[in-house]
């Protein structure tokens, strides 16, 4: 299974692109939701948030690796080595924790779209690309499900959590369009196949689906678009976790591991 | 008397040489049994196995891949062992063998809920992750899934009604 094969430099390139853009997605929520490690609302959610955690952050890993493979590159370097502002991942993957309700939609919002962009990448014409996210989506199956079931949890119980959760959908809102922000060089993507659909008509699935779920709890949730810079915002809380995940890398720059 | 200590092992061999490779993290089963090697291919010393991982991020994919090698290499049958992760295909836990199911029942792991016949495995569906365990301890299937998620990214944790204990299921993935 070599990486290389089928692909001329500009369709490596585009591809390149994409497979950091979904790498960093999962890596620096599979961060986030590490920081519930041992304060997590419960003890069962405390392995929950953990697991799916350390899922994310495989994920990543795997993705890194065929990056790294792609651009003759290293995984670990492209993970560890890069200063915040080269991250690539969605806004909404930029804010802190802040209380569970707000990561359980966070979590919901990012397994949603999620769901529709491995359905996509799981028939790209790359085949390496196309069995690691076929893979990856037997095992989303349980993150979705653990989101599905905190969100009718909060939704449907007492006011104080569903106004809390209705709260934090309206904070994410705009951010989450940002997973299916457009790429530089989505065209050659979708031309060689290897995004099987613009993201435009992924966003738009993908809003088709969540939009009636959010409605009757959360108003104000207008329908809202991708915009160009949807993967280059930065903000001071990811900056922060930022420091915290490459604190042990950057403390022995030349170590190997 | 032997002419050359030098031989060259077969695929048959090479895999029975890996049914002694006991999984890390639950050691009742090995690495043939769990379904995670797949093609085997053997080039006069040096042989390739590739390894289909449970789930994507098991970090127990290392230990596996220094273990095969260790196993090969001990037992004389390779100089150099080549242990590359691939997914193709996938794992899926219909991979575990019988025996591997009852190794795990044996050693207090409810096996993952069989797929009904016919059912399409392709995809794992919402119906496929169902709370379906048999106890291994009483064999009741009045039993309760408590979380979907383990001590490690395998493993569901569940509840019996019946002899009131606790216990793991290996998750159907």
């Amino acid at each position: 299974m070599t990486a290389e094969v089928t692909l001329d430099a500009p369709a490596r390139a585009a591809e390149a692109e994409l497979l950091m853009s979904v790498a960093d997605d999962e890596f620096v929520i599979g961060f986030w939701d590490s920081e519930w490690t041992g304060i997590a609302p419960m003890l069962e959610e405390d392995v929950a948030t953990s697991s799916i955690a350390q899922d994310e952050l495989g994920h990543a890993k795997a993705l890194y690796e065929l990056l790294a493979e792609l651009t003759d590159d290293d995984a670990d370097r492209i993970a560890f080595g890069r200063d915040a502002d080269a991250f690539r991942h969605a806004a909404l993957l930029n804010h802190a924790r802040v209380d569970w309700a707000f990561s359980v939609a966070r979590r919901w919002l990012y397994e949603t779209a999620d769901a529709v962009r491995l359905a996509a990448l799981s028939s790209s014409s790359h085949e390496p690309l196309a069995l690691l996210a076929g893979k990856m989506r037997r095992e989303e199956t349980y993150h979705r499900l653990h989101a599905d079931t905190w969100f009718r949890r909060l939704s449907d119980g007492a006011p104080e959590g569903r106004e809390r959760l209705a709260t934090a959908f309206e904070c994410l809102w705009a951010d989450a369009q940002e997973i299916f922000a457009p790429l530089e060089r989505e065209e050659t993507l979708v031309g060689a196949k290897i995004l099987s659909q613009p993201m435009r008509e992924l966003h738009a699935t993908w809003s088709s689906q969540v939009r009636p779920m959010l409605e009757p709890l959360a108003e104000g949730l207008t329908p809202a678009e991708p915009s160009p810079d949807g993967r280059r915002r930065r903000t001071d809380d990811f900056r922060w976790l930022h420091g915290e995940f490459t604190m042990v890398a950057r403390s022995e720059e030349d170590a190997t591991w | 008397m032997v002419t050359s200590v030098r031989r060259t092992a077969g695929e048959a061999g090479v895999r029975a040489a890996l049914a002694r490779v006991a999984d890390p993290e639950i050691p009742a089963i090995s690495v043939v049994d769990l379904g995670v090697i797949g093609a085997v291919e053997v080039d006069g010393r040096r042989v390739r196995v590739e390894l289909l991982p449970t789930f994507v991020g098991c970090p127990a994919i290392g230990v596996m891949q220094q273990r095969i090698g260790e196993q090969l290499r001990s037992e004389g049958l390779a100089d150099e062992v080549e242990v590359p992760v691939v997914f193709d295909p996938p794992w899926t836990s219909e991979r575990i063998s019988p025996a591997g199911r009852e190794q795990l029942r044996r050693s207090g792991f409810a096996p993952p809920a069989a797929s009904s016949p016919g059912a399409d495995v392709g995809q794992l569906d919402e119906l496929a992750v169902l709370p379906v365990a048999e106890c291994p301890y009483c064999g009741s299937r009045a039993t309760t899934m408590e979380i979907p998620f383990g001590p490690t990214l395998c493993r569901a944790i569940y509840h019996c009604t019946s002899c009131r204990q606790p216990f793991e299921q290996f998750k159907r993935v």
